[in-house]
């Protein structure tokens, strides 16, 4: 029952799917307060290089490292979106091209593999990879088992982030605040909110989150550091915040089928399926196409709720 | 909560800024990648020292320049042009691919013909391959208003995929039959054609002179024609270019083919002019199209100064692959790059704004 092919699919979606949603979590934090951060992709690998560092040098409990590996790979994917908010706060830069600098300066090219190579991660497996749970020991129920109880703890916890975050945009004060930053942000400034320091907040946790999805790909999907390893995740998550209308709870949908078509190709082939392995490595960037040319039509994009300030600088007005 | 500094913007801003910024970016963006290597355990002096003498100094060192700097002149060209516009076209990685993948298909195909008939149709073929690739991201664009970064990005990624098919994974026209063990693509029979003059020693490749023409060819276009002047007026201001009637959907299309044709040019030159064959895994291992973006930025879209900072950024990758090793780890060349990026988009903002502390300012009052 178990080695039912949709049962698999379903499971390794939500694997695949994970590292996606953090990272496009991130996002609905940072364009909900008017910041559109394309450095997504470069401040994961980031995260990923600096938490599989941390795995092989800190010693202790298994969950121990594993925690403080992903803390380290949060704090790097912070610091590296520091760097952008300053540049698209303070300095008000333009943000597409910023967060395009962020991510040719920490790509596949770039720090993280500068990092990767001074302090030998490369190519040497972590010895302490996230793996999945058995959750209560339902890990080998029929159908469910796999699908909910045995996945890894940061999918749990990112089910738990998912309620947060939705409770926090939608039915706490600072959320509306936030929200207001990014509709609006000379009505926020009047009403007293900062604008700078809302921004600077959500810009940095939307880098740590990044950060924590690209932990995952070097400690939990390969678990070896590889230059280059989100190979495009990224830039899907940019794309998931839309194709989720920057809410939480259709994102993580979202991820998840996105999730399912990276995972597609593996799970086919070790099936023995005989489908070209080309045709479905294209598809998850074939379906992003897709998806934002349907909803990026003027009208979606303002009924779905995209922030009206985003990518916009805030200016108090001159005097 | 009051910053010591503040930004004003300026009024006018003086000519000479234009090019005193981008030199001031360059420098800071060495000494921040001077304070990275220092960091991390290096001598920068050193590490620069090389750089120089691997790069630029002496002879061969650039021709290696020049080499390296043919492929950065047509991928920065195509992210210029598309800049002017406000268009971010970051899909000339995926045009050069797919600009390499057609001038190979004519190049094996025509196999020995007349001196000059083959580099122009191949040529011609990298072109048009790399416009229509490019013309689908502007078609989404001026239809349907969707991002142009994005689904450039991820037509990167499916025209990496496209090569792996075309050389690794099937039977195609471009695979070598005689090489079963490994894949490779055919070779281009006629590309001798392809010269490479030797001018004071320095050895010329016919693709730099064809990039030097297209870098003047595009100033000419933007500086002196209607069309340049509509560009012009729709990146400044789209509604103003709406009501003076200028048709701003196809000129989207326009521009953004006219991007993908430069850089599929350049695809053209890379199998022509220096691999002689379609090299699936060379090609995506070097990353062009991302450091066009760079060389662009840097050379804030002029089409002309895009040609001089392709030589020095050629440079600077080329020392950086030559001296690949333990105490030279890849990965510092795309650091420093980035790092020029960075500075060069801050720098934009001095052209624009000027610096003011909130000290003097007071003192002014006071005054």
């Amino acid at each position: 029952m178990n080695s039912n092919i949709f049962v698999i699919i379903i499971s390794s979606a939500i694997f695949y799917g994970t590292p996606l949603f953090y990272a496009a979590l991130g996002g609905i934090l940072t364009e909900r307060s008017g910041v559109l951060n394309l450095g997504v992709e470069g401040t994961m690998l980031i995260g990923g290089v600096s938490g599989a560092w941390a795995c092989l040098h800190i010693g202790g409990s298994a969950w121990f490292t594993v925690t403080m590996s992903i803390l380290v790979g949060a704090l790097a994917g912070g610091l590296v979106s520091t760097l952008l908010a300053f540049l698209c706060i303070t300095l008000k830069t333009n943000q597409t091209v910023a967060g395009l600098a962020i991510t040719i300066f920490a790509g596949a090219v770039g720090l993280s593999s500068y990092f990767a190579n001074i302090w030998k991660v490369a190519k040497t497996p972590v010895p302490r990879p996230i793996r999945t749970m058995d959750v209560f020991g339902l890990a080998d129920t029929p159908v469910l088992g796999p699908i909910l109880f045995r996945q890894t703890s940061l999918t749990y916890v990112s089910w738990l982030l998912a309620i947060v975050a939705t409770v926090y945009l939608f039915r706490t004060r600072v959320g509306l605040q936030l929200r207001a930053v990014g509709e609006s942000p000379q009505t926020a400034d009047a009403m007293g909110i900062s604008v700078i320091r809302y921004r600077y907040i959500h810009t940095i946790l939307g880098g740590a989150l990044a950060g924590i999805g690209g932990v995952f790909y070097s400690l939990a999907i390969v678990p070896t550091w590889v230059d280059g390893m989100t190979k495009g995740a990224g830039w899907i998550a940019i794309a998931l915040v839309i194709f989720g209308f920057w809410r939480p709870s259709l994102t993580l949908l979202g991820a998840y089928l996105f999730g399912a078509l990276q995972s597609l190709s593996s799970t086919l082939k070790a099936r023995g399926v005989d489908i070209s392995g080309d045709i479905l490595d294209a598809l998850p960037f074939i379906m992003t196409i897709v998806v934002l040319v349907l909803v990026s039509s003027r009208f979606a994009h303002r009924r779905l709720g995209a922030p009206a300030a985003l990518g916009v600088p805030y200016e108090r007005e001159e005097r | 909560m009051r910053s010591p500094i503040r930004l004003e913007r300026r009024l006018e801003q003086p000519k000479w800024l234009n090019w005193a910024v981008p030199l001031i970016s360059l420098v800071v963006a060495l000494v921040l990648g001077a304070i990275v290597l220092w960091l991390t355990g290096k001598n920068p002096i050193d590490v620069y020292q090389r750089i120089f003498e691997r790069g630029f100094a002496g002879k061969k060192a650039f021709s290696g320049a020049l080499e390296m700097a043919t492929p950065l002149a047509f991928t920065g060209l195509c992210a210029a042009v598309a800049f002017r516009m406000g268009l971010i076209n970051i899909g000339g990685e995926g045009q050069f691919y797919v600009g390499a993948i057609g001038a190979a298909w004519v190049g094996i195909a025509i196999g020995s013909a007349p001196t000059g008939i083959t580099i122009a149709l191949m040529c011609l073929a990298g072109m048009v391959f790399g416009s229509i690739y490019a013309a689908i991201v502007g078609l989404l664009r001026a239809k349907f208003n969707t991002n142009e970064i994005i689904t450039s990005l991820m037509m990167n990624y499916l025209a990496g995929i496209l090569l792996n098919y075309l050389i690794f994974n099937s039977t195609s026209y471009w695979r070598n039959p005689d090489s079963p063990q490994f894949p490779k693509s055919k070779d281009i029979a006629a590309r001798a054609d392809w010269n490479t003059y030797k001018i004071f020693g320095v050895e010329m490749p016919i693709a730099f002179l064809i990039s030097m023409l297209a870098g003047v060819a595009l100033w000419f276009l933007y500086k002196r024609t209607r069309f340049g002047f509509e560009v012009s007026v729709i990146a400044d201001s789209p509604k103003a270019a709406r009501y003076a009637g200028i048709r701003t959907s196809s000129t989207i299309v326009i521009v953004l083919a006219l991007s993908g044709a430069l850089a599929g040019l350049g695809g053209a030159a890379d199998v022509g002019n220096f691999r002689g064959l379609l090299d699936a895994k060379g090609l995506q291992m070097a990353g062009y199209g991302y450091t066009g973006i760079v060389v662009a930025a840097l050379a804030r879209r002029n089409p002309i100064t895009t040609i001089f900072v392709a030589i020095f950024i050629g440079g600077l990758t080329k020392a950086g692959y030559s001296l690949q090793g333990p105490d030279f780890p890849s990965g510092l060349v795309g650091t420093l790059q980035g790092l020029i990026l960075f500075t060069a988009v801050a720098g934009e903002i001095l052209i624009k704004y000027r610096l003011r502390t909130n000290v003097s300012r007071a003192a002014a009052v006071a005054a």
